[in-house]
């Protein structure tokens, strides 16, 4: 029964996503992919958030760090030069086991770079360890002294990719290389990727959004929405809270990495931007807005207002729109607006029905 | 062996004694309730033995091992299982959902194979989900099953809540004022249930105020005051005390004896 | 040693604004609970609105105007969003101060533009420097030093001996008990943000001419700020200020001991974040006004 409202869902959804892409092409408006490839990365973020917010009832107000640590890492190792280390005994290990690649830089030279499958990894690896020693301390404090401390984090994070050389300090990092996925798939910018990414962007998602259909509704799931509803009475039913907020708020931070690692690849490059309290707050509005606990929400609303927002839509509004967003919703419809929503429609049948 | 050894337990809560000299045992198979008049330490004595705080001094055994100062989570995994006297249950979740939080001491699958959905996880949810189903139709709950808990009424409640606490299979089962709320009929039934409980050899240890009740179910009672036990022993022993007289003016067991 | 000294006062002039904007922190923490993320909007408010009305009336009148109207603008907020939203739980009040904190930078940036400007020294200018102890500073430091002291002192006055000072730690200590003695809640709470609005405003002035005025300050003084009032202790306002004075000497020997400049942001929310981790209390704090941790 499960099993077949999730299936049905992401066929749906992925029904949308060809439909979409079709559609751009016979208007002539292939340009919007590029949005909306940068739209789904970002909802994987959304997503991830999700679990932390509206299942486990946590707050963190820094979850753009953990993006722009997965895109960093993955940037500056796939950019930087280690023609030193490679000399190396232990670099020569490396090399042989392709961790290291030659390729060639702009000027026509020879780059010793990370593989980016490797880079990947590194940044998967890095951000679970931060997430893990952030969390540990952080996810024992109560409500606004977690928001605090996450907002904290994220700022520390912010602070140190724009005032550090090695991050590129206010540029970020460009040059990032096309990484070859497999032969016929490229995750790059050039134009004629653009389809094959667009669907490897989406594939992601869904792919993401079908894990995290199938957490919730299990056993872990149902442990994490105790810890919302009552974590004393759930701490006595033999759950141990700390150890289950912890793994989802690292599960979390590893999936905003992976995307940051993706987007990069995509973009060619990042920027401190990422990192930043303006991206963190935005993360959790379309998390709110999504209704906390709504995964399908939070990726169409996430997909829809980044969308509009990247193409600019909201002109030098954008932060304000996203700011009154949190305010309204927070205010008026604390559990999501859909829930309002659907009681309307549920009393509006029970009247009519008599 | 007792199940539950209490030794000389103290807590002091910033310089007021709460609890001292706290001696006791609870036999396995036992039904043994603590009464008291209000402000006895009884909920304090309960949530120090379900691992809520530790106590200032003293020792608890279970099982022969030591639980004093255990997380709550870790006291449940050793096979105690309570309810709470202001219920805590998951309001937003269903009942049956509230019953399957109760299986998760049982059951392993974590997050990778929920995530992935493995053959081993659904089958260990679908087995999940046929146990607490078990434990509402004992109660007579099948029918509210996709209710969200919120919607129940007090008594309902009060029920749920006891079928997630025996969901977990304990060993031993703290009842915090389990009476507290119901009417009369739901106070009868719960005197069935309990008795029912026992029968499936799992120990029971309540807190409770209503006298007929503790009077009717109970192999043994401890009487509590102002933080001290003042009586332990049978129902018509302790009834007789004249300490635990005096210290309920009579009333209460002017009223059960009848 | 005199380099020493012109850290130090730096640190401290610094840490006087994180401390003003800490006992803002404080006094609405213990009156109504919430803690206020747009404070450090009030900073920028008062710069912003003083620079505008200089154009108009000379300085002295412009900075208490300035004042008057961001104790305005913190009195609409308070009715405005919490009023009526006292049901939400605590968290859902302090993430909407985040957005109003957001919309308030946007408003700035399009009113004003994201220039950087600044209100002219009050006395003298910026190559005026006063030699104390060794350590050259411009006379504007002590406007700011005088500044906090008068601010705080007034402060601690008011609550302790005015009766709508008394009113409000009473809210603070027990808001039921205040409500039956007749103490009007609503109206204090309003009192409260107008209060911190006010102090903000005053900092925002007098800290212009030295560390400019930008629509985007707002957001890394309310964090500094809030470093400074958890560091004390939240609730209690002279903490908050010992709190301010030590997050802007840590920041200064920060950069004296060799870390980039571009960290020194950084230093000040990385002892935020430890604070909460280590000690959530505070220096100062006693009881906590609810447990900072969970079970």
């Amino acid at each position: 029964m499960h099993k077949s409202r999730t299936t049905l869902t992401v066929i749906s959804l992925a029904a949308i996503v060809v439909v979409v892409q079709l559609l751009t092409h016979c208007a002539g408006k292939e340009y919007y992919l590029t949005q909306m490839i940068m739209a789904a990365y970002y909802s994987i973020v959304v997503l991830g958030l999700c679990l932390v917010m509206g299942y486990a009832g946590q707050i963190s107000l820094g979850h753009a760090a953990f993006f722009a640590m997965g895109g960093y890492t993955s940037a500056i190792l796939t950019t930087t030069s280690f023609s030193a280390a490679a000399g190396t005994g232990a670099g020569r290990i490396l090399r042989g086991l392709g961790v290291f690649v030659e390729r060639a830089d702009l000027y026509g030279g020879q780059l010793v770079t990370v593989n980016p499958w490797a880079a990947f990894l590194m940044a998967m690896l890095l951000t679970a360890a931060v997430a893990f020693l952030i969390g540990y301390p952080a996810l024992r404090l109560k409500g606004h002294y977690l928001a605090m401390a996450t907002l904290g984090f994220g700022l520390i994070v912010y602070r140190i990719v724009l005032g550090s050389e090695f991050a590129g300090s206010s540029d970020g990092v460009t040059g990032v290389p096309e990484w070859r996925i497999c032969p016929g798939l490229v995750l790059g910018g050039s134009t004629e990727y653009r389809v094959a990414n667009y669907y490897l962007a989406w594939g992601v998602t869904l792919l993401v959004l079908v894990l995290l259909l199938n957490l919730v509704r299990s056993r872990v799931g149902r442990a994490l929405r105790s810890i919302h509803d009552g974590e004393l009475a759930a701490n006595a039913m033999g759950i141990n809270t700390a150890r289950f907020k912890l793994q989802a708020f690292v599960f979390s931070a590893v999936l905003a990495a992976a995307a940051g690692c993706l987007l990069t690849h995509y973009n060619g490059g990042i920027g401190p931007s990422e990192a930043g309290a303006m991206k963190s707050i935005r993360y959790v509005a379309l998390v709110a807005v999504g209704g906390m606990d709504n995964l399908l929400g939070g990726l169409v609303v996430s997909t829809v207002l980044t969308f509009l927002s990247l193409r600019g839509y909201f002109g030098t509004y954008d932060h304000a729109v996203f700011g009154v967003i949190l305010i309204a919703i927070i205010s008026l419809a604390p559990e999501g607006p859909l829930k309002p929503v659907a009681a309307w429609f549920k009393g509006f049948t029970v009247r009519k029905g008599g | 062996m007792a199940l539950l050894d209490v030794q000389n337990v103290r807590h002091c809560f910033s310089g007021l004694l709460a609890l001292d000299k706290v001696t006791f045992q609870v036999k396995e198979g036992q039904v043994k309730s603590i009464i008291g008049p209000n402000g006895a330490g009884k909920t304090t004595l309960f949530n120090i033995v379900s691992g809520i705080f530790p106590p200032s001094s003293g020792s608890i055994r279970f099982c022969g091992d030591s639980i004093a100062g255990l997380k709550p989570y870790q006291v449940a995994r050793k096979g105690i299982s309570r309810t709470f006297q202001n219920l805590s249950l998951f309001l937003r979740m269903t009942v049956l959902e509230n019953v399957m939080v109760g299986r998760h001491i049982r059951t392993r699958q974590g997050f990778v194979s929920s995530a992935l959905r493995l053959p081993g996880q659904i089958r260990e949810e679908k087995a999940m989900r046929e146990a607490a189903m078990v434990r509402l139709e004992e109660l007579g709950l099948a029918a509210v099953a996709d209710v969200p808990a919120g919607s129940l009424s007090f008594g309902q409640r009060r029920m749920v809540e006891l079928a997630r606490a025996l969901a977990t299979e304990p060993k031993l089962l703290l009842l915090d004022e389990p009476a507290s709320g119901l009417n009369t009929r739901e106070k009868e039934g719960l005197a069935g249930i309990i008795a029912t409980i026992r029968s499936k050899n799992v120990t029971i240890l309540l807190v409770e105020h209503d006298m007929s009740l503790v009077m009717d179910v109970s192999d043994e009672i401890l009487v509590l005051h102002s933080g001290v036990p003042i009586a332990e022993g049978p129902p018509a022993e302790v009834r007789n005390n004249k300490d635990v007289v005096a210290v309920y003016l009579g009333g209460d067991f002017a009223d059960a004896s009848n | 040693m005199s380099e020493i000294l012109q850290y130090i006062f730096s640190g401290i002039t610094n840490g006087g604004i994180y401390a003003i904007v800490a006992v803002g922190f404080s006094v609405v923490y213990s009156t109504t609970g919430v803690l206020n993320l747009a404070q450090g909007e009030f900073v920028m408010l008062g710069g912003m609105v003083a620079i505008s009305l200089l154009n108009v009336v000379p300085l002295p009148v412009a900075v208490v105007a300035a004042v008057a109207i961001v104790t305005l603008c913190g009195c609409i907020l308070e009715m405005l969003f919490f009023r009526h939203l006292r049901s939400h739980s605590i968290l859902h009040l302090i993430i909407i101060t985040i957005g109003l904190s957001i919309v308030i930078q946007e408003v700035a940036l399009h009113v004003w533009d994201e220039k950087v400007r600044s209100l002219p020294y009050f006395t003298g200018d910026e190559c005026s420097s006063i030699k104390l102890a060794g350590a050259a500073i411009s006379p504007q430091v002590l406007w700011v030093l005088g500044a906090v002291a008068v601010v705080v002192v007034v402060l601690q006055v008011f609550l302790k001996y005015t009766l709508v000072g008394r009113a409000m730690r009473a809210c603070s200590a027990n808001p039921d008990a205040a409500m039956l003695a007749g103490i009007n809640i609503r109206n204090m709470r309003t009192f409260a943000f107008a209060v911190s609005a006010a102090m903000g405003a005053i900092a925002g002035c007098v800290i212009s001419p030295i560390s400019m005025t930008q629509y985007d300050m707002g957001a890394s003084l309310t964090i500094k700020g809030f470093a400074a009032a958890i560091v004390g202790g939240l609730g209690n306002p002279m903490a908050a200020v010992a709190g301010g004075l030590l997050v802007g000497l840590v920041e200064a020997f920060s950069v004296m001991s060799g870390l980039p400049a571009a960290y020194k942001d950084a230093a000040a929310f990385a002892i935020l974040v430890l604070v909460l981790f280590v000690r959530p209390r505070g220096l100062f704090g006693t009881r906590d006004a609810g447990s900072v941790r969970e079970c």
